[in-house]
């Protein structure tokens, strides 16, 4: 199923004089001091009920969704409700008690209600205020489907979260991935998929095949990944919605590690023919495939530029695992890539500031980022194994995936920052993570 | 299609024969030797008076279990980020090629695989290399590459479970997987 909002004018404030200092967050200063933010319950609005709960339960589930979303993101630190026992009601939210607020130590405050529609669809009214300087952030309506409240609530946080960061929001967004059971010599692997911040998870495919790196089209409706259906590892595409799933090309030998082009209309791979790996694009409309590397080494990972003029990908033609950059048609390849150890697994950010890739060195596995240019190269983490980094779609937030020893394995986030570490609940073991774009 | 008897009424009949003996001769149809997947259980049976017959395994010609015996091993190890074969390797392929001399029949597909120590794409590559590797060398001893298919699974399927030395060096392998036909 397909959700629409429709984000909707609220009745217009008097105009707000301007602080000296707005209240602000800046996403780069490595942050260790969260920013204390209060999300009541929503308030109920017009309406009693909905098909998903009554206004009053959806406003309260509305604003612990909203709390979490801030809090994931390292940058917020929602207040504790039982500090505030006050019940929010309409008024109370587009005027809000600022030296109430005060009290409790929240410098920023969001609130909102939630309104039943006659069509039996829900409007969340998304309000937020800078508490000490008594002044309105943000304001905007979300209309959905009452079965999609949980995004209009994704919505109002990546608001809020825009207009103190001055960085796009994330949280409305999902993650597919690939999970992972059993014992290690006889894992168990399927496509699932889940909201970003892990509601909403279900599997896509049974198990029976060994599946592999999936990844969204830019319109999110598709993923390509790979499957070793029938024992012939290639390149899948999966639709969303139809569960339909078709392979790609009629390729005799193994193709792997796809991506789609950021207008979706091409597909990179890479190619392996008599033990040589190359990469490969192929247009899904004419079908034709035109090679982009060559020579002995091994060529893969491809992932495009967000512009889709570049295209960064890892070869082992100098002697080990480094990361190169070569224009969309294969010409002017050049290593990026200088620091220690091996870099891997290269994806470029949707910002095109940084490209996140895998360190491999000492024994050890992390996750880095550089520029494009190659410079500026930080390492992010540092575990047993951490790999197959990707991008949120405000290129701020990077997931990846951590196993240890026992061979049990995790998708975690990291800031580009290094800071805010944290594991995503999966309901089994985890790889192989790609974040969706924003949802429309 | 020879007409099945049932196995009781052989037994009667070789019953039938054996106290017979000397006295007349019965020809006994042999039973058809055509595979029969689907064979319903037989009825369960008193308990025998007599102790059962002996049963001992054998190994089928051109299976896996033969290339095992026949070559001592059906897997080839590598070192670490490595699609060379060394010497014992070599000894081994070369065995494998004058098995699969000796069964003319038989398809074998070399699998090529890791350790987990790599990332997931490039093991994907490194473990068709180590495929082509070993399909490469049987080819030079002759064996006709219409033969041999290859398939990698990178780290996806370890031999041996561990995080330690002597577990990868057990997963960088190849292996020859004997077709089924």
């Amino acid at each position: 199923m397909r959700l629409i909002l429709f984000p909707v004018l609220l009745f217009a404030a008097p105009a707000l004089a301007q602080t000296a200092a707005p209240l602000r967050v800046d996403i780069n200063a490595g942050l260790t001091q969260p920013m204390p933010i209060a999300v009541p319950a929503f308030a109920p609005g017009n309406g009693a009920s909905t098909e998903a709960g009554t206004t009053t339960q959806l406003g309260a589930r509305a604003s612990e969704v909203i709390a979490n979303d801030l809090k994931s993101s390292g940058l917020f630190r929602p207040i504790d409700p039982a500090a505030f026992t006050t019940q929010v009601g309409i008024d109370d939210v587009v005027k809000p008690d600022f030296p109430a607020w005060r009290t409790v130590a929240a410098q920023a405050l969001v609130t909102g209600t939630v309104s039943a529609n006659p069509d039996g669809g829900i409007t969340l009214a998304c309000y937020a205020y800078d508490v000490f300087a008594g002044t309105e952030i943000a304001r905007q309506g979300f209309v959905t489907t009452a079965a999609g409240w949980r995004r209009a609530a994704h919505k109002c946080a990546d608001l809020v979260y825009s207009r103190l960061t001055g960085e796009s929001g994330y949280f409305d967004s999902r993650i597919v991935y690939v999970s992972e059971t059993g014992p290690r010599l006889k894992r168990i692997k399927r496509l699932a998929i889940m909201d970003q911040d892990g509601a909403g998870h279900r599997f896509l495919t049974s198990g029976q095949n060994l599946v592999l790196t999936p990844r969204f089209a830019p319109e999110q409706q598709t993923i390509t990944y790979m499957s070793f259906e029938n024992n012939r590892p290639r390149v899948w595409l999966y639709t969303l919605g139809s569960g339909r799933q078709e392979a790609v090309g009629e390729f005799t030998t193994m193709t792997f590690a796809p991506r789609f082009s950021p207008d979706g209309q091409n597909l990179v791979f890479s190619m392996s023919v008599g033990g040589n790996t190359d990469i490969y694009r192929f247009n899904l409309a004419t079908r034709t495939t035109t090679r982009l590397t060559s020579g002995p080494g091994i060529d893969t990972s491809p992932s495009y530029s967000p512009d889709g003029s570049r295209i960064v990908f890892e070869s082992d033609r100098g002697g080990s695992q480094q990361i190169y950059v070569m224009n969309a048609d294969g010409s002017g390849q050049s290593r990026i890539s200088f620091g220690d150890g091996r870099s891997a697994s290269p994806v470029w950010s949707p910002r095109g500031d940084y490209i996140a890739f895998t360190r491999i060195g000492g024994g050890r596995f992390g996750i880095g980022v550089m520029r494009p240019d190659g410079g500026g190269e930080r390492l992010l983490t540092n575990g047993y194994q951490d790999e197959s980094p990707a991008w949120s779609p405000n290129g701020r937030v990077i997931i990846f995936a951590r196993s240890d020893r026992s061979g049990r394995s995790g998708l975690w986030t990291v800031d580009i920052s290094g800071l805010n570490e944290r594991r995503l609940t999966t309901p089994l073991d985890a790889s192989d993570p790609a974040w969706s774009p924003l949802l429309p | 299609m020879t007409r099945q008897i049932p196995a009781l009424t052989l037994l009667a009949v070789a019953a039938l024969s054996l106290s017979a003996c000397g006295k007349k001769k019965v020809e006994l149809q042999a039973p058809p030797v055509t595979a029969r997947p689907e064979a319903p259980a037989p009825a369960p049976q008193p308990p025998a008076a007599e102790p059962t017959a002996p049963v001992t395994s054998t190994t089928i010609p051109g299976s896996q279990q033969d290339l095992k015996e026949k070559a001592g091993t059906d897997t080839v190890l590598f070192g670490y980020d490595s699609y060379e074969l060394d010497d014992q390797a070599k000894g081994i392929l070369t065995r494998h090629a004058g098995w699969m001399k000796a069964n003319p029949q038989v398809r074998v597909t070399l699998e090529g695989h890791c350790d987990e120590r790599g990332t997931r794409e490039y093991n994907l590559a490194l473990g068709d290399r180590r495929a082509n590797s070993a399909k490469n060398f049987l080819a030079a001893q002759g064996i006709d590459v219409a033969r041999i298919a290859t398939i990698s699974y990178g780290k996806e399927r370890p031999a041996v479970d561990g995080s330690d030395e002597a577990a990868w060096a057990q997963n960088r392998r190849a292996v020859t997987v004997v077709m089924a036909r």
